[in-house]
């Protein structure tokens, strides 16, 4: 099915473990879209800041994506793997640590770990792959998962509200914040750029098509190329979704860089602070 | 700085954090839990002092994942907990496990189930201790029954985590975390301290998980950013660190060497102490806070004329076999109190294989054993 040749495109070769490819996601998934939007940032940014990355991932098909990529990293656990980083980042504060969550592993299971991180500013950049439901377990609801959309665990509607992960975020600390779909590579590949380059939490949803089940279950929509379609047509740029009412804002995907702000003290900078003052006065 | 050579008067949560600063421990993350509290407090204010890191989580999930991401970043790392704390860990320590990080967890037991006794002592947790996170592996124990030895067995766990790469669990109690006593700190170039082996071939030569040789069972590990490309992977993963699937064949081999590491050194891990068991016809066989009160009754038994002699287990997992069966092919009962509802003795009584009477002295509800309760076992088991 596959060949050689398959793995010969030049991000594969620069950027890749292709010993372990070709890669476990289904014909159509979004997630090689989030491959190649952070490999092509990388490309921009320059292999300096390349050689000084590190990835940290959850559980889930999101989980897999960094595992790809010929850089240090860890398959953490299920919904940890912010608490992992944290600890690398400030082991090693001269790493760019990228973390890739979905969205059940970083507001489900994670949800505490995900306001903590923000909310200590801890300079990571999180990319928050949402697919609306737990692809890897089969199509269950997740806490994206649209109101009355039928999954294998909502057979009869999902009756609970979704986090909107900008506004949990903004609450919680965090400081550069954007969504995008995968219909937005440009747009989304330059965010990924900043907040590398922002320090502090920044995180990035990007929502992305999960032909397999969010395709066939909630939207009716098996074929991605009609998922494509559907992001764009129901994406609201940020500028206008603030003239929009609430009604009109039902169903809508509101896109955008949401926030940036410098004025929050990053967390590793504070430590190394306080080992400092501690060193200096041999105590309190 | 570390702690100066002489004798210090400390608690056993203090001596846990002196015993790591000088084991070279430079990371801790944990969260506040009675028992063990005084270990996060003290970290916190001497880690800084030697240039480590200290972090409050925000729950035990995230405590030890963080200490398993600073181990990966290349530091010494622990955390300590109790009760509640240590089931939320059983989760983070088989990923350490199959990951092969080096950490040290000190578990303060309080009593349970649940948020249980938490303020008194028990040994409830043994069993957890060895068997508590979810598949197969193996695990490494030590249980200190003086602040001595919380401060000596500090330092070994630190030293076994580093050699084997595995977890290392120090079972203490809420009776040796927070009794002072003193503590004999000998000059720092007599105390042992083991590195961690990093590799000495290049990143194109390295395969993480291939010893060098037969027999061999633990590999060297790099640090994120020294140039190796890790995979910190918790699927089953085969040497080259890739996950696998279904391939039955190589689980069956990464399972094996995980237990075989540990359990294949049993003699070199285990660690016990031997008293007056040379001519003993009834044996105490011990450990932890039980281990002092037991000590107590068994001299009383010697006044009495009793040929008592007691096996302090330090080492409780792996569980030396070898030892007991010596033990026990040697007296004609064995007696062994717990503070839990008998654990320990069914460890005692598959390895003694039948060789002598093993009766199981329980008590739980937050008491040590009075040494008139374990004198009367003696007396029982004597005659």
């Amino acid at each position: 099915m596959f060949s050689e040749r398959d793995f010969e495109h030049y991000l594969a070769k620069k950027y890749m473990r292709t010993e372990i490819m070709p890669h476990a996601f289904c014909p159509g998934c979004g997630l090689g879209i989030i491959e190649r939007m952070i490999l092509m940032a990388f490309e921009e940014l320059g292999e300096e800041e390349w050689k000084r990355t590190a990835f940290v991932s959850g559980i889930g098909c999101s989980g897999w994506v960094p595992l790809y990529f010929r850089r240090d990293a860890a398959h953490t656990l299920h919904g940890r793997a912010l608490a992992f980083a944290t600890a690398l980042k400030l082991s090693k504060p001269d790493l760019n640590v990228i973390v890739v969550m979905g969205d059940g592993d970083s507001m489900g299971i994670g949800g505490n770990h995900l306001i903590h991180a923000a909310r200590r500013n801890v300079d990571l950049t999180a990319i928050i792959a949402t697919n609306m439901l737990y692809s890897l377990t089969g199509g269950q609801m997740s806490p994206t998962t649209p109101q009355g959309a039928r999954t294998n665990t909502t057979p009869y509607g999902n009756i609970e509200p979704n986090f909107d992960l900008m506004k949990l975020l903004e609450a919680a600390g965090a400081t550069y914040l954007a969504r995008w779909t995968t219909y937005h590579f440009v747009q989304a590949k330059n965010s990924i750029k900043k907040a590398i380059k922002h320090k502090g939490f920044a995180a990035i949803e990007i929502v992305f098509q999960c032909p397999t089940y969010a395709g066939r279950y909630i939207l009716g929509k098996p074929d991605p190329r009609d998922m494509m379609d559907w992001f764009k047509e129901v994406s609201v740029p940020l500028g206008k979704a603030k003239t929009m009412s609430p009604e009109e804002l039902q169903g809508k995907i509101v896109v955008g860089e949401f926030l940036h702000r410098t004025d929050r003290p990053e967390y590793t900078e504070q430590v190394y602070k306080i080992i400092e003052k501690a060193q200096k006065k041999g105590g309190r | 700085m570390s702690l100066e050579p002489g004798v210090h008067l400390m608690q056993g949560d203090e001596a846990v954090v002196e015993g790591a600063i000088i084991a070279g421990c430079r990371f801790f993350a944990g969260y506040p839990i009675t028992p063990a509290t005084e270990i996060a407090e003290r970290m916190s204010y001497r880690l800084p002092q030697v240039g480590g890191i200290f972090i409050q989580m925000e729950d035990e999930l995230g405590s030890i994942l963080a200490v398993i991401g600073a181990s990966w970043g290349g530091r010494k790392s622990m955390t300590a907990t109790s009760g509640p704390g240590f089931s939320l860990m059983q989760e983070g320590l088989g990923y350490a496990i199959i990951t092969e990080t080096p950490l040290v967890l000190v578990n303060v037991q309080r009593g349970g189930p649940s948020t249980g006794l938490v303020t008194l002592p028990s040994q409830g947790d043994v069993m957890q201790a060895r068997w508590g996170s979810h598949g197969d592996y193996a695990s490494i124990v030590l249980a200190p029954s003086s602040v001595q030895e919380v401060f000596d067995l500090t330092i070994k766990a630190f030293n076994l985590s580093e050699t084997y790469r595995n977890p290392v669990i120090i079972l203490a109690d809420e009776v040796i975390a927070h009794v002072r006593e003193p503590v004999k700190v000998p000059p720092l170039e007599e105390i042992e301290v083991v590195e961690r082996k990093k590799p000495d071939v290049p990143p194109e030569q390295y395969i993480p998980y291939l010893p060098k040789k037969p027999g061999e069972w633990v590999t060297p590990m790099p640090a994120f950013g020294d140039g190796y490309n890790v995979l910190v992977e918790s699927v089953m993963h085969d040497e080259f660190g890739h996950r696998i699937g279904t391939d039955h064949a190589a689980a069956n081999r990464t399972i094996r060497r995980l237990w075989y590491k540990i359990e294949k050194n049993v003699d070199k891990i285990s660690m016990y102490e031997e008293y007056m068991l040379d001519d003993a016809e009834v044996a105490v066989i011990s450990y932890g806070s039980s281990a002092r009160t037991s000590l107590r009754a068994v001299r009383e038994a010697r006044k009495l004329g009793i040929k008592a002699g007691m096996l302090k287990l330090i080492t409780l997992w792996p569980f030396y076999d070898k030892k007991v069966q010596e033990v026990a092919s040697q007296v004609k009962a064995i007696v062994v109190p717990e503070m839990n509802m008998g654990k320990m003795v069914r460890e005692v009584e598959r390895a003694s294989k039948g060789m002598a009477e093993v009766m199981s002295l329980t008590k739980v509800g937050g008491l040590l054993h009075h040494p008139d309760e374990v004198l009367a076992a003696i007396k029982r088991v004597a005659r």
